[in-house]
């Protein structure tokens, strides 16, 4: 009964075409917001912001990018962790060659870097396709990774290749507490997640759809195939550029290129596919989940090894875990290819009839 | 130049490539069969190679018996894939499958681990990996016996897959099923047997890929990225096709072992005084055949061999 859209007439057709057309939605949007920006900073200690929800909404970007290019344009890509890389050192370059740029521009040129190098790698997918292109991107990553390692104009000639981020001070305001640092990445995150749902909305989204349900078809209706797949391609490193960039600056704040591995890669194509494929809000539950869950394993683990009196060694338990999420990924392609973001929307409409059956 | 140097750069490239093939065959074995692009191989071939030194070194099986015994494992490995993963899957588009088996992956890795144990161990299969004195006396080239003996394996399971594929029934059964599940289920091509015989020979492939590469370099973790070094070989090669896989890995081999040897050497002067501080090219070899793999991508989209590829709407 409570989430009913009956009666909510639209005159207009800005009121048509709004993101969140049921007023319902509505108000739950306003109050997460409210909760994340306001409630969350006050009540949030520090293990709570800097260790969990500042990643999260790190990780939610990334994936946000991946979505956009593997979920929206359809091309596979297992090389999301070298554009945060470069994200992540072109951003620390940026503040340490030109100081004067200020924090966000230089988060905003490491986008733009991430983007270039994302549209070079991007190139094979006019000529190749399907698994042919996953490799070929697998081809980003080992170079990208190597060459961070390998020149060291990239991490300043810093023998061990491990960059310290330089303080995040905006406008003479340093942020430096974790809970001003989530706070920037909060707000970049919401920010850059508006523009995604939007231009998913748009001809640019819809033109990334059609490449991806069939490439050739969208090519005979005349959507330029170089156009679309290059900017899918920027766009999407564009935003692992700058999950990235937040990921070395208002996270970890000392980065190593070996922290951009093939590993994190696939971390983020889980969060993807266990959130949703082709969906914003996916993005977000998927890089939540993946987050959450060795934290609840450990928990649990926590809990079996008090009562069988035993101390379960740190070996298995990594072990145990690798298989668990394992055996989750097989789990959700199978039972539910769409994620959590789907199972959202069948509960939504679910309720839409409750407590009617039909 | 050193011609006898090179030569030998070149062949132990060229072995190395074939190793490289043995792993790239169970790739394309399941590839052709049943369309699905299997992530697991590489740790099917860590799972297998620590399965038969855990039987030997825990139960002190003699080799002859070890194998056998785990070839039985993979064959089940094979079918309990079928069972849990691929059957629920039918008919889905190739990526899900592809994604599935990345969950495998993690899922065989953690597996293995935690039965087996973590510990990295040595193999010693009995053939010493020397060089072969009558060659690098007669010609001073070293070329070590086990690459050799490897590379006559990859040989001999080429030939006997080759023909599997083209003359036996569930040779064919297996190309019809690669072709489409479904058109495959209505001519009565029983899908659960096809698919769980594929697995199980994947397994074995597995296994031999990984006797070779633990008794070179030690039954360990690092055994999965094998696979990573495979995967070029495939895109070049192409998917779906045996002599591709040969053909791929000797080219990626050879060009990684010289660009390895040679490429460093000669770039890395040039390049520190073009970006200042030291330019060291070491572990170019990490993306090396990923590039060259890449170019023959340009121009050929499908692989070297590979089907081409006929886009309809």
């Amino acid at each position: 009964m409570l989430y009913r859209e009956a009666g909510q007439f639209r005159t207009t057709y800005a009121e048509d075409q709004q993101i969140f057309p049921i007023r319902q939605d509505r108000v739950a949007v306003v109050v997460l917001l409210v909760a994340a920006f306001v409630v969350v900073p006050l009540v949030g200690n520090q293990y709570w912001l800097s260790a969990i929800l500042t990643p999260f909404l790190i990780y939610s970007l990334a994936a946000l990018g991946l979505n956009i290019l593997t979920g929206y344009a359809g091309q596979l890509s297992l090389g999301t962790a070298a554009f945060m890389a470069v994200g992540a050192f072109m951003s620390f370059n940026f503040v340490l060659r030109a100081p004067w740029l200020g924090i966000i521009p230089s988060f905003i040129l490491a986008g733009l870097c991430a983007a270039a190098v994302g549209i070079v790698f991007g190139l094979p997918s006019l000529r190749i396709k399907g698994f042919y292109l996953a490799v070929a991107t697998l081809a980003c990553q080992f170079f990208v990774v190597w060459a961070l390692q390998r020149f060291g104009w990239f991490s300043n000639y810093s023998p061990s290749g491990v960059i310290a981020a330089q303080e995040v001070v905006i406008l003479g305001y340093a942020f430096n507490t974790p809970a001003s640092k989530y706070m920037l990445t909060l707000i970049i995150v919401t920010l850059m997640a508006l523009a995604a749902k939007n231009l998913m909305r748009s001809e640019t989204g819809r033109a990334f759809m059609a490449v991806r349900d069939m490439d050739v078809a969208a090519s005979v209706i005349g959507i330029p195939m170089m156009k679309t797949k290059l900017l899918a391609f920027a766009i999407s490193s564009f935003y692992c550029g700058v999950a990235g960039a937040l990921h070395a600056f208002t996270y970890l704040g000392q980065v190593e290129p070996e922290a951009y591995s093939l590993e994190l890669s696939f971390r983020i194509l889980f969060m993807i596919i266990i959130g949703g494929v082709g969906s914003i809000l996916g993005s977000f539950l998927g890089a939540g989940f993946i987050i959450v869950f060795p934290i609840f394993l450990n928990l649990l683990f926590g809990g079996v090894s008090h009562l069988i009196g035993d101390e379960i060694s740190h070996a298995v338990l990594s072990n145990v875990e690798t298989m668990i999420f394992g055996g989750l990924i097989v789990f959700f392609l199978i039972v539910e290819p769409h994620g959590l973001a789907r199972l959202w929307q069948v509960a939504k409409e679910k309720l839409r009839l409750w407590p009617f059956p039909h | 130049m050193d011609l006898s140097f090179f030569l030998e750069v070149l062949l132990g490239g060229l072995l190395a490539g074939v190793m490289y093939s043995l792993v790239a065959l169970g790739f394309v074995l399941i590839y052709k069969a049943s369309g699905v692009f299997n992530f697991a191989q590489g740790a099917m071939v860590f799972f297998a190679a620590l399965t038969f030194v855990q039987l030997t070194k825990i139960f002190g099986m003699p080799m002859w018996l070890a194998f056998p015994v785990t070839l039985v494992v993979m064959v089940l490995f094979g079918i309990a894939t079928e069972k849990v993963v691929l059957r629920p899957l039918v008919n889905q588009p190739p990526i899900t499958l592809f994604m599935a088996t990345i969950g495998l992956t993690f899922f065989l890795e953690g597996f293995s681990q935690l039965v087996w144990g973590s510990q990295p161990h040595g193999l010693e299969l009995g053939i010493p990996d020397v060089p072969m004195e009558w060659l690098s006396q007669s010609s001073g080239i070293n070329i070590s016996q086990f690459d050799l003996f490897a590379a006559v394996v990859a040989g001999v399971l080429v030939a006997v897959l080759a023909l599997f594929f083209q003359y036996t029934r569930i040779g064919r059964a297996l190309r019809a099923v690669a072709d489409d599940h479904q058109a495959a289920l209505a001519v009565g091509i029983p899908l659960k047997h096809i698919w769980a015989i594929v697995w199980s020979v994947a397994g074995f492939v597995a296994l031999v890929a990984g006797l070779m590469w633990g008794a070179r370099n030690g039954v360990g973790y690092s055994l999965t990225f094998i696979a990573l070094k495979a995967l070029p070989v495939l895109i070049l090669g192409g998917f779906e096709s045996i002599p591709g896989a040969i053909i791929g890995g000797l080219i990626v081999g050879a060009s990684e072992k010289l660009a390895e040897v040679y490429l460093p050497p000669m770039l890395n002067a040039p390049l520190t005084e073009f970006f200042g501080g030291t330019v060291n090219l070491q572990g170019i070899e990490s993306w090396f055949a990923y590039v060259v793999a890449l170019l023959f991508l340009l121009v050929r989209p499908q692989g070297l061999f590979g089907e081409k590829i006929i886009d309809r709407v």
